[in-house]
């Protein structure tokens, strides 16, 4: 099966730093490629300029074949990209179920008069997203607290609300930035399963997460940044042996134990 | 008691300009957090195009929607001008951005149509009813008609539309908003395009009341500012109920203190506001998370 998304020669620059610089990779539909690195390797950058927060100093993005560089995150969402946060970004001052209406907003798209009028067709689509977002509360186990308000909500669980927003674009491609910071090992194992999931579904999956243990279980395919530019990629197991990737983490010095 | 119901009825009046002039501020503050000083000059330019449509010979209710449809490009080009060029930067420098593009439209208005007071008839006559005792203005029925008309289908666009609802998914968190495929440029300009359309209702409306000239944005500015804050700014209900308040506040201050401290009415409601309850009497308790 053909890319549906790829990454070419992607970099930016901020001030003099070269934060991301000449990074590539593919991701097929139903394909988990996880971006690993040590903190400040880029992998929150690189997802910031695939997603349209950021426009890249250089590189192409392509999304079905399709050039979509520098595009506005809402146009991304339309062609069926979603993604998610690190530092989380919720409708605060809404309820959990509200959030994840929202992210119905693309499907729900009525008439302004047909809204007015409550037309059938208007409360028939708002009915669909309701139900829609109720399922997939229930799914990422947050339908207890549909009525609370997404403020008072702990971080565990607004990460979850974040993947559940994502999830209700229906996207094809999911950008997940550390989906399971701040959640507990329990927590941690739910959302592991959630991913492959989604994967299964036909979905093609961005990760960006620190717990080695999830990256190593559920990725196919790994991408290794450090000072914003890949040093490795491969399948988990060739990845955790390549000695590049072993001294970015731990120091040379433990890559050359490693070889001895 | 008859003296009450007379200044109850020109609080009233006063009250429903008050409160369309704070629904306009509503509806930009919400998608921005912008509060636009430039409201003001939406009221005078409604007031005034009706004026010179008026007077070029086209019947009062089409000079009134020319006068309202211009205004409302007024506050498009405001935003594509002046306000999303500047996008990014702190919200101190975009309100202060407005208070200039108000400058610069008050001049523009002195240049166009003269330092002269200007006015057109009343829409149905100016024969007082009389209720009470007192008299009310039908003009004073119009305006007090057109608040509450407004602030309904403002309600209704807010919570029923998915447009509307994006405005509120905009302002709440603009990054969150485009994530779910909305358009935020485009609420921002829908924003401004309501909130002149607006302000040039409340124009059109009172200038058969009050007459109009080119400077009397700033008043009212400043008025439907104290009506805002006084009602919570971002709160729609907070708006109208602050702006009738105001109203009423300033036309008793006006009957039974003297006339003279009229205005100061607005300003001691600022001060007190600020120092006993900042978030106004609808407004949401702001709690920052860390």
């Amino acid at each position: 099966m053909s890319a549906l998304l790829s990454v070419e020669n992607l970099g930016i620059t901020f001030g003099g730093l070269r934060a991301v610089h000449d990074v590539s990779f593919s991701v097929k539909p139903g394909e988990i490629l996880s971006v690993i690195g040590p903190n400040g390797a880029g992998k929150t950058t690189l997802f910031n300029m695939i997603s349209g927060v950021y426009q890249p100093g250089s590189g192409k993005v392509v999304l079905e074949g399709q050039d979509v560089t520098g595009m506005r995150p809402d146009l991304l969402a339309h062609r069926g990209m979603s993604r998610t946060f690190q530092n989380l970004q919720i409708f605060q001052n809404m309820t959990v179920l509200e959030n994840a209406i929202a992210g119905f907003h693309l499907t729900e798209s009525g008439n302004l008069f047909a809204d007015l009028l409550r037309l059938p067709g208007s409360r028939g689509r708002a009915r669909t997203a309701h139900q829609g977002a109720m399922r997939l509360l229930e799914r990422v186990g947050l339908e207890a607290s549909a009525e609370t308000n997404a403020g008072s909500l702990s971080y565990g669980k607004l990460k979850r609300l974040e993947i559940a927003r994502a999830l209700a674009l229906s996207p094809k491609v999911l950008l997940l930035d550390e989906p399971a910071a701040g959640c507990n090992a329990v927590e941690t194992e739910e959302i592991d399963q959630m991913i492959a999931e989604v994967a299964k579904s036909g979905v093609a999956i961005l990760l960006v997460e620190h717990d080695m243990k999830m990256v190593m279980r559920i990725s196919n395919h790994i991408v290794v940044l450090d000072h914003g530019e890949k040093i490795a990629e491969g399948d988990p197991a060739t990845v955790s042996r390549d000695p590049a990737v072993i001294a970015a983490y731990l120091g040379t010095e433990a890559a050359e134990d490693a070889d001895a | 008691m008859s003296e009450l119901l007379q200044f109850l009825f020109s609080g009233l009046t006063v009250g429903a300009v008050y409160a369309l002039v704070a629904l306009g501020f509503t509806i930009i503050y919400n998608a921005s957090d912008v509060v636009n000083f430039a409201q003001g000059e939406f009221v005078m330019l409604g007031g005034m195009l009706t004026v010179f449509a008026y007077a070029a010979g086209l019947p009062l209710i089409l000079a009134a929607i020319v006068a309202i449809i211009v205004t409302a490009a007024v506050g498009v080009a405001l935003n594509k001008l002046a306000i999303e060029p500047a996008r990014g930067a702190p919200v101190v420098s975009l309100i202060i951005i407005t208070i200039g593009a108000s400058i610069f439209l008050r001049g523009v208005a002195q240049v166009l149509f003269g330092k002269q007071i200007h006015r057109f008839p009343s829409f149905s006559g100016d024969t007082p009813f009389r209720i009470g005792g007192a008299t009310i203005l039908p003009q004073s029925l119009w305006v007090i008609a057109g608040g509450l008309a407004v602030f309904y289908a403002l309600y209704l666009f807010f919570t029923k539309t998915l447009t509307g609802k994006a405005v509120l998914a905009t302002s709440n968190n603009r990054l969150a908003a485009q994530l779910v495929g909305i358009n935020t440029n485009w609420v921002m300009t829908l924003s401004f395009a309501l909130s002149a359309g607006i302000g040039a209702l409340a124009g059109v409306l009172v200038t058969p009341i009050t007459n109009t000239s080119y400077d009397v944005g700033i008043a009212l500015a400043l008025k439907g500012f104290a009506a805002a804050m006084l009602g919570g700014m971002g709160n729609p209900k907070g708006a109208l109920v602050g702006g009738i308040l105001l109203g009423i506040i300033e036309a008793m201050t006006a009957g039974y203190l003297s006339s003279q401290y009229k205005d100061a009415a607005a300003f001691v409601v600022i001060l007190l506001v600020l120092f006993i309850m900042p978030q106004g009497l609808f407004g949401a308790k702001q709690t920052e998370r860390v």
